[in-house]
């Protein structure tokens, strides 16, 4: 389960050639989900989906960079509110913002849902970048503190700047552009293009200013420029899960985007195993499925004439618990730093096979 | 005087009121081997953290294949043909040994990060470039057996050749060794000096090293100069360094 650059040609062309396989069944089971499954089975799926692209982004500056940054819920903010702001329409515009009239060109601005998400990660991914800039250029634990601050100034932003974000009131009646092909087709983009990244030579100093800062520097890595790098990729797509979260939901406040959410993430990813995009992945996907069927403890119910009153906010305890459990006995979270690859995959079913015939 | 690498002038380092280095002089030439050579807290290592661009320096100028460099960036300095190991062997643990020498490489890749998602044209032919090289030197080395194991898995002596190959992997024109032989048995350190002969000429270097296996020092060494306190003392052959009379003082105390 190394982290292996493929050895051979003969692997990496079965290796795409499963990928795409492996791509293909999942678009037929999306099919299936989006034809049968009911509308609370796809709004959880598409939760995962986003969880995702959020767990992996994040995973990149902190894991894999190893930049301690505590940014999801600002940046998923700016990223709902550019996507959302850019996709209604002047009337609806119009109507809503009730306190204040949204400012000229914002009022008459309307663009396709597509292109509100590229904007929504290019306007985040500069938001990055102008951050990255001055903390960068010191060293420490600078990153945690900036965008932890930040993450209060865009919601006291988002409150104050009425003409633009119409303030508490938020924005509401958003068309619910997002369906399990925006939100899955995105997802698979995105760990595409951080696996690219990690597995290229931009990827291996990422690790290298992860180990030693120092010997980074040493062997001719600017880490200035690859943490700015890492920091401005992964804002880049954590602003286009704003923009699809805010198409979910269809409904955002400035109280929607507090640090619970990054706190959240970063249980996810310290689970998972922070460096690790597979580990990324599968815990995004196990948490938040495992909250939806966790609201089992906060209702009522009863069990062999045993009655449960059902505590809110329970869930939270549990999953709290849990990340306890992890840093108490497997601090690696469940994949350390290795990845998912089809020679691991092959291997561990001869393995498997060898077992069975030997019993 | 065409030949020389690095000039170092009047080098001078203080932290806060405290002088680690006082005037240093020195001069390395292609294709020779410079020790450098001190007690303890004599100012070595604060030599090489200097001309790495890690401390900066009061005074003095570091010229290095007639640039000065005094005062540059690390990251430039290294990009420029100066690499280093580290004292206290500094491996990027959880990568693999392959993967540490394939770091150095991104120092000459063309391609950007938008080219890497994609794949196409000068990634794959970076990607492998720097492959076959990093596999290259781990095979000088001794180490490709060991190629994909993680770096902290390796023994001791082996890291440190490990640090060797990735400081190679630069493809500097002088490479600065902070204590090479520390830790190793008196067969290894001889083997090491072997290779250190050998590298001199197959990768067309200077070397300047600092060692306090005197034997190894002497051995290896074409000049040697000798720190004590941050000032210079000596210069010379080994031979002058070892009939000096105030080396002799420094290391053994006066009468």
């Amino acid at each position: 389960m190394e982290t292996t650059i493929p050895s051979t040609k003969a692997h990496v062309t079965r290796d795409r050639l499963l990928a795409a396989v492996a791509v293909g069944v999942f678009l037929v089971f999306l099919w299936y989900a989006d034809n049968h499954f009911s509308a609370y089975s796809i709004r959880i799926l598409n939760n995962i989906a986003i969880f995702i692209i959020l767990a992996a982004s994040y995973n990149l500056i902190n894991g894999v960079t190893g930049q301690f940054s505590l940014e999801p819920n600002a940046f998923v903010a700016v990223g709902a509110y550019t996507s959302a702001i850019l996709t209604l329409s002047p009337q609806e515009k119009l109507a809503s913002f009730i306190i204040e009239p949204m400012v000229w060109p914002l009022s008459v601005i309307s663009v396709s849902f597509p292109v509100s998400l590229l904007a929504a990660g290019l306007v985040t991914a500069v938001m990055a970048l102008l951050m990255a800039v001055p903390v960068f250029r010191v060293r420490g634990d600078y990153l945690a503190i900036v965008t932890l601050g930040f993450g209060e100034v865009i919601q006291v932003v988002a409150n104050n700047i009425v003409s633009v974000t119409n303030g508490p009131l938020g924005l509401k009646g958003l068309t619910p552009h997002t369906n399990l092909w925006w939100s899955w087709g995105i997802c698979i983009v995105t760990i595409f293009c951080i696996v690219r990244l990690v597995n290229s030579s931009y990827g291996r100093a990422m690790k290298a200013v992860r180990e030693d800062e120092t010997a980074a520097q040493a062997m001719g890595i600017d880490a200035f420029r690859i943490k700015t790098l890492a920091f401005t990729f992964s804002a880049f797509f954590e602003g286009v899960a704003g923009g699809l979260l805010a198409h979910l939901i269809t409904t955002i406040s400035p109280t929607l985007f507090t640090f619970l959410l990054t706190f959240h993430l970063l249980i996810i990813i310290v689970v998972g195993g922070l460096g690790s995009t597979t580990g990324a992945v599968i815990a995004a996907a196990v948490f938040t499925f495992g909250s939806e069927f966790l609201r089992v403890v906060e209702e009522p119910f009863s069990l062999y004439g045993f009655d449960y009153a059902g505590i809110p906010g329970m869930r939270m305890v549990i999953l709290s618990m849990m990340l306890v459990v992890v840093m108490l006995f497997a601090r690696r979270g469940i994949m350390g730093r290795s990845e998912f690859s089809w020679q691991w995959l092959f291997e561990t079913a001869a393995r498997v096979r060898r077992r069975i015939r030997s019993d | 005087m065409t030949d020389v690498v690095m000039r170092i002038d009047d080098l001078t380092v203080t932290f806060g009121g405290l002088t680690a280095l006082s005037g240093l002089d020195m001069e390395i030439r292609k294709a020779e081997i410079v020790g450098l050579i001190g007690p303890n807290g004599a100012g070595k290592t604060t030599a090489f953290n200097t001309v790495t661009g890690i401390v900066k320096p009061e005074r003095g100028t570091i010229t290095f294949q007639g640039r000065d460099i005094t005062g540059w960036k690390t990251p430039h300095i290294a990009r420029t043909g100066i690499a280093r190991t580290f004292q206290n062997i500094r491996l990027y643990d959880d990568l693999t040994v392959v993967e540490n020498v394939m770091v150095a490489g991104h120092a000459s890749i063309s391609y950007s990060f938008l080219e890497a998602l994609i794949g196409w044209g000068r990634f794959a032919r970076d990607e492998r470039q720097i492959r076959e090289s990093a596999e290259y030197l781990l095979e000088l080395m001794g180490l490709i057996d060991m190629a994909r194991d993680k770096a902290d898995s390796l023994p001791y002596g082996s890291q440190r050749k490990l640090e060797v190959a990735r400081a190679l992997a630069l493809n500097p024109s002088l490479l600065l060794l902070d204590e090479p032989v520390a830790g190793m048995n008196p067969i290894e350190t001889r083997e090491f000096g072997e290779l250190v002969v050998r590298l001199l000429d197959d990768f067309n270097l200077a070397i300047a090293l600092i060692e306090h296996d005197m034997g190894f020092v002497m051995d290896v060494c074409h000049k040697i100069r000798v720190i004590d306190h941050g000032f210079p003392i000596a210069w010379g052959t080994p031979d002058e360094i070892r009939h000096d009379e105030r080396v002799i003082a420094a290391y053994l105390g006066k009468e």
